[in-house]
């Protein structure tokens, strides 16, 4: 009896903590235990999976030391030449003349410290020196983008309002992003994928933009273009900038970035604001530059490139650009999340619309109705009396694994569900097992109780070694698998668990039952 | 009821070289097809690619699809119907990975509606790069062969009673695996080593137990991925754990059967191995049909109900729990014969 009750007291415990766990995936607010996570198979939503381009974090950073280094030597007065081209993630400078050289020389061993020297090379009094960072430096960044980048994504797409996004590094440079329920897929993607590197740039008005297009960029200019898309006629426009590459302002000096309404052409336009140092940076500027043409170049293009009529101070500006009200809310949004470290690449994308799985999840209900449906029926004309157990314990096999679902917040996926559907087949088996030893039992002629313990006893190993390794299987694939294959995974490993334990423990509970208190003499058995 | 009457003693064992041809011709067969294909047909999961889901709210000339999608640069573009043919769902395929970054599934939409004249509804859009297709591809390759690994270690530990041994050889595979590994060996060309290696040891340490259930292990694999070969069925994720729980369940059905001749060989020491097998397989032979019967009810529901996203799935599902409950009868209980024989020549 001793042996009856605890198998008892854990059939009841384990039951109630499933029913528990399960009741409010099915019925909203009974208590407040989480819903089952359904996957984005079955809800709709999008999954990416993003590299951080981390190499042009190094190279950034490399050419902002370049940019420095140039200053640095024109402020000292030593011509070097090679600066404004980075070629293949190093900087090559020539200078030319022995008194040069050995100030070049103080210049980088001051100030320049951290900067690793690849090759030195003098001839002829001409120095060629390339440099770039040291390993541990890139490396530093190349982590550093990452981290930034996650930091960053996470912060738009909660300012975008996504309900429970996961988004996670992967391996070395990869962030994975799923998106339940997301509708409109370009736009959440738009919004995550933007580098959003915004730049003050003055524009070179000593040379001739026509020159540099063909071919003549002045040292330290560039040619940006404005990108313009007339909703009317749906012709773009490009307009060609001859800028100074070297930005006098950045976003990172952003505070605040809001939509507000033009209200003269009633278009929506993005208000920025800078911190104290941003606005004082930007009022030196203007002040500077009065009458000269100051561009706003967003992820290198030119959004406008206004003239500046008077000092601005109060560190406010704004950007404006023919945008829709949502271009402009979402602009809005990367600026204030600030700027991606590196850009990004879409590596892998898969969108569900949600009528897609809203059909999968009837679909798969109906085939796991019809499925299991098929095997009760069976099994009580099969086993009768004994099989009308065997049905309970399916029922209760069933949901244990919703509630082992809910209480380990796995997702459900739609391999998942053909998991759930797989276990019932299998769950099964193991009173297949137990029903067809009790009936050899009888067969030789042993008591019905002496029947029923042999059957048990020994069944219990074989079932224990066929569902361990469907359970390796399982784990295995858990381990290496993504997304829905992971779902299918979680629901193969708990229905395997869970049709060992109502196998061995709740069916043997009901048998001893029957047999121990009812006192019953003949097992119906087919 | 019963289906199998009790004492009922079919000859599996006499019979099991009709057994060995019909093995060998289907896993020949199984080759043939893939070296035909020139290898399994992946899917984007695995080489990248797009793939498009669309509905339409009546029929559509598939033509049509097809020249509006070349007006947007879609080429080499696939089109198959998705599931029962009046739902209008049609599945769009290109081996390229396109980079959606611009208002891809706006111009999509655009473009068939106008080449087709009916609005579409994109249910789904995938897209897969290059590399991390490579990436799945190793790691289902790792997934599969590593859970090989660790049901043999188990089996060879319950029934060989041979921990230590399976120990070493773990120690032994996963450590060959990571150097061969180091030198950027393919898991395409290290998968078959691997087993290879591994079959030699179960001999050389005479885990024979082991060796059958991974002989009827690669058996079931095998045949099943030339079954989906030869229906020109694609590869995908889903796939890749369909076979991983055939393994498992094929491994299932081989274990009751090895359970059984390990109780008959204690139960009765005297009768010669190959009467042991037949009985153990003939007392098992209810169960075995029951249970395959029913799981097989299961995934037959699922292949007909559960819609055209897991269609293949439960299909390569069909394919394995048939050949798997084949297999555990007349490929991995003969084995353990036919070790005994080869032992007797020595």
């Amino acid at each position: 009896m001793k042996n009856i009750s605890w198998k008892l007291a854990a059939s009841v415990l384990v039951v109630l903590v499933a029913v528990i766990y399960t009741i409010p995936t099915f019925m909203h607010g009974v208590w407040p235990y989480k819903k089952i996570n359904l996957g984005l198979d079955l809800q709709g939503g999008m999954h990416l999976i993003l590299e951080v381009e981390v190499n042009k974090a190094v190279e950034s950073s490399l050419e902002r030391v370049a940019q420095d280094l140039r200053m640095t030597l024109r402020k000292d007065q030593i011509p070097a030449t090679g600066l404004e081209q980075m070629q293949g993630g190093k900087i090559t400078v020539r200078v030319e003349g022995k008194d040069q050289i050995d100030k070049f020389d103080k210049v980088l061993n001051d100030s320049f410290k951290d900067i690793r020297v690849l090759s030195r090379n003098v001839e002829n009094d001409v120095l060629t020196i390339s440099l770039d960072l040291p390993d541990k430096e890139a490396d530093r960044i190349r982590k550093m983008a990452v981290e930034q980048a996650l930091e960053t994504i996470r912060n738009r797409i909660d300012q975008f309002g996504v309900s429970e996004p996961d988004i996670r590094q992967e391996g070395d440079r990869r962030l994975l992003i799923q998106l339940p329920g997301v509708k409109d897929s370009q736009r959440a993607k738009d919004l995550i994928g933007k580098t959003a590197l915004l730049e003050f740039k003055l524009v070179d008005e000593n040379h001739d933009v026509n020159a540099a297009l063909k071919g003549v960029v002045p040292p330290g200019s560039e040619v940006l273009y404005e990108v313009r898309e007339d909703s009317q006629t749906r012709r773009t426009s490009k307009t060609p900038y001859l800028l100074i590459k070297r930005p006098v302002l950045t976003g990172s000096y952003l505070t605040d970035a809001k939509v507000q309404i033009d209200s003269q052409y009633n278009e929506p336009y993005v208000a920025i604001k800078f911190d104290k140092k941003g606005a004082q940076i930007f009022e030196k500027i203007t002040e500077e530059n009065v009458k000269k043409r100051l561009a706003i170049v967003l992820d290198n293009k030119v959004y406008s490139a206004p003239v500046i009529q008077e000092k601005i101070s109060g560190g406010e500006a704004r950007i404006t650009g023919r945008f829709t009200p949502e271009e402009a809310r979402d602009l809005a949004i990367v600026l204030r999340a600030g700027a991606l470290p590196a850009p990004v690449k879409v590596l892998e994308e898969r969108t569900v619309g949600p009528s897609l799985g809203t059909d999968s999840i009837h679909k798969g209900l109906l085939a796991g109705l019809i499925g299991s449906g098929l095997i009760i029926l069976f099994m009580f004309f099969y086993y009768r009396g004994s099989g009308l157990i065997a049905d309970v314990a399916l029922l209760f096999n069933i949901v244990m694994i919703f509630g082992g679902l809910a209480a380990f917040q796995a997702t459900l996926t739609m391999p998942g569900i053909a998991g759930i559907i797989l276990t019932i087949g299998m769950a099964v088996d193991a009173n297949v097992l137990i029903f067809e030893r009790i009936r050899e039992e009888l067969r030789v002629g042993k008591t019905l109780r002496a029947a029923v313990d042999a059957g048990f006893h020994m069944a219990t190993w074989t079932i224990l070694d066929a569902n361990i390794t469907t359970l390796i299987a399982g784990l295995v694939l858990f381990q290496f698998g993504t997304g829905p294959v992971k779902g299918f995974a979680v629901t193969l490993s708990l229905g395997v668990v869970s049709s060992v334990f109502t196998a061995l423990v709740l069916t043997r509970v009901i048998f001893d039952f029957f047999i121990v208190q009812r006192k019953i003499k003949r097992l119906s058995i087919g | 009821m019963e289906f199998i009457k009790p004492n009922t003693n079919f000859d599996f064992v006499g019979k099991r070289k009709i057994a060995y041809g019909v093995s060998i011709s289907l896993i020949l067969i199984s080759i043939l097809s893939l070296v035909f294909h020139g290898g399994p047909k992946y899917g984007i999961d695995f080489v990248g690619g797009t793939i498009i889901q669309v509905k339409f709210p009546n029929s559509v000339v598939t033509e049509n699809i097809k020249s509006g999608l070349a007006d947007i640069g879609l080429m080499n573009i696939t089109i198959q119907t998705f599931g029962d043919p009046r739902d209008n769902e049609y599945l769009i395929r290109t081996d390229k990975p396109v980079q959606t970054n611009d208002t891809f599934s706006q111009q999509v939409k655009n473009s068939i509606q106008k080449a087709t004249g009916t609005e579409p509804d994109i249910r789904r859009i995938e897209m897969v790069g290059p590399q991390v297709g490579k990436d799945l591809q190793e790691k289902a390759l790792f997934a599969i062969y590593y859970s090989m690994l660790f049901i043999a270690i188990y089996i060879s530990g319950r029934f060989d009673f041979r921990w230590m041994a399976c120990a070493i050889i773990a120690a032994a595979l996963m450590g060959s695996v990571y150097l061969l590994s180091l030198w950027h060996i393919s898991m395409a060309i290290l998968t078959p080593l691997a087993f290879i290696i591994t079959l030699v040891l179960f001999w050389i340490l005479n885990l024979k137990y082991a060796m059958g259930a991974i002989v009827a292990l690669i058996h079931d694999v095998i045949i099943t991925v030339g079954c989906f070969s030869l229906l020109g069925k694609e590869f995908s994720l889903p796939i890749i754990a369909a076979v991983l729980s055939i393994m498992g369940y094929s491994l299932n059905d081989t274990i009751i059967v090895y359970d059984r001749i390990r109780e008959n060989l204690h139960k009765h020491p005297k009768n010669t191995l190959a009467v042991t097998i037949n009985r153990s397989v003939n007392e098992t032979l209810s169960r075995t049909i029951l249970t395959s019967g029913l799981t097989l009810l299961a995934v037959i529901s699922l292949f007909i109900f559960g819609g055209g996203i897991i269609h293949d799935f439960a299909l390569a599902m069909l394919v394995g729990i048939v050949v798997g409950t084949y297999s555990s009868i007349y490929v991995a209980s003969p084995i353990l014969l036919a070790w005994q024989n080869a032992g007797k020549k020595k």
